[in-house]
């Protein structure tokens, strides 16, 4: 549907004063510039979001102001903040119950790892095992600034979605699941400790 | 002949978007129901019993309390000061409301309400 037109042709055009596009392109432009967030915050990294959001930083300039409350409404899950074992289920139905198409931003050193409480009895080490995480945020807490950065390469990995074909959009596969199971509270840890269609942890090759 | 454009143009205004979103789904968008997603509360936390509890009634007797010991002294205060202005029909009125309300101490009296000590 995209691959249509040569892109030093549709440039010749553009200088002529002529638009061209596609269904794809159109799709993805407006997906990609009303990214509605979901209002939740963990611990102290959702005072950088709300920096984020506020006047300062302003995400309102890249379409990403309107928090909402609801699951339901929300495109991103900004998932800031350091994820205790006791509120991963809570965090897993909350993006569950968020309609496709749905992205996952993992703010901050605990979000993505565990972070400094890493070796803590209640803390889960990064979200990921539980959740497709599309962007990773290093930091304790990552800066406003990382945000807006995460928030671009978001922007940047919706615009390249296709729209057809074998390789297109996960959500726009009938085959690609919308729920992944939510974790219980175990005798001693979260059951399953991951899941392992979601967390694919790297090997390190010693060699 | 005007509101029949008005009503057309009304109609056709919303539907337009509403059909192309319903014709995107169908084209290219599969639907991914699931129970989760179309659980009722939407706030991460499971739901638990039954939504129609009943609200104890027994709060009727401070309402009843609240009314003889506050809202009377605000109508009482205004009362007395223009007490000697006042003509028969005022001064009946207010009596009837002040015998209600008596009605609703002795009820409350009579309930126990009263009794700090057990």
């Amino acid at each position: 549907m995209s691959e249509g037109i040569d892109e030093g042709l549709r440039r010749e055009l553009q200088r002529q004063g002529v638009w061209v596009s596609s269904v794809q392109e159109l799709y993805n432009w407006g997906r990609k510039n009303s990214i509605w967030p979901l209002q939740f915050g963990l611990a102290c990294c959702a005072i950088e979001m709300i920096a984020t959001a506020a006047s300062r930083y302003d995400i309102a300039r890249f379409g990403g102001e309107v928090f909402r409350p609801s699951p339901r409404q929300a495109d991103l899950m900004i998932v800031a903040g350091t994820v205790t074992k006791k509120m991963a289920p809570q965090i897993v139905r909350l993006y569950n119950q968020m309609a496709d198409p749905k992205y996952v931003i993992a703010m901050g050193a605990c979000a993505i790892s565990g972070g400094p409480f890493k070796q803590g009895y209640n803390v889960l080490k990064g979200i990921d095992r539980y959740i497709p995480v599309d962007v990773y945020i290093p930091g304790c807490p990552p800066r406003p600034e990382a945000l807006l950065h995460a928030f671009m390469e978001l922007q940047r990995k919706i615009d390249e979605q296709k729209l057809s074909g074998s390789d297109k959009a996960a959500h726009l596969d009938p085959e690609q699941p919308s729920e992944f199971p939510v974790p219980s509270f175990g005798k001693h840890d979260l059951e399953p400790p991951a899941n392992s269609d979601v967390f694919r942890p790297m090997t390190i090759e010693r060699g | 002949m005007f509101i029949v454009i008005f009503i057309g143009v009304a109609l056709v205004f919303p539907l337009i978007p509403l059909a192309l979103a319903w014709l995107w789904r169908q084209i290219f968008q599969p639907p991914k129901p699931g129970p989760q997603k179309n659980a009722i509360y939407e706030c991460g936390v499971e739901s638990l019993g039954e939504a129609q509890i009943q609200f104890r009634s027994q709060y009727y007797l401070y309402a009843i309390i609240f009314l003889i010991f506050d809202v009377e002294a605000i109508f009482l205060v205004p009362f007395a000061v223009a007490f000697t202005g006042l003509p028969v029909g005022a001064f009946i009125s207010i009596l009837v409301f002040l015998l209600l309300l008596i009605e609703g101490l002795i009820w409350a009296w009579s309930k126990g309400c009263l009794q700090w000590e057990s």
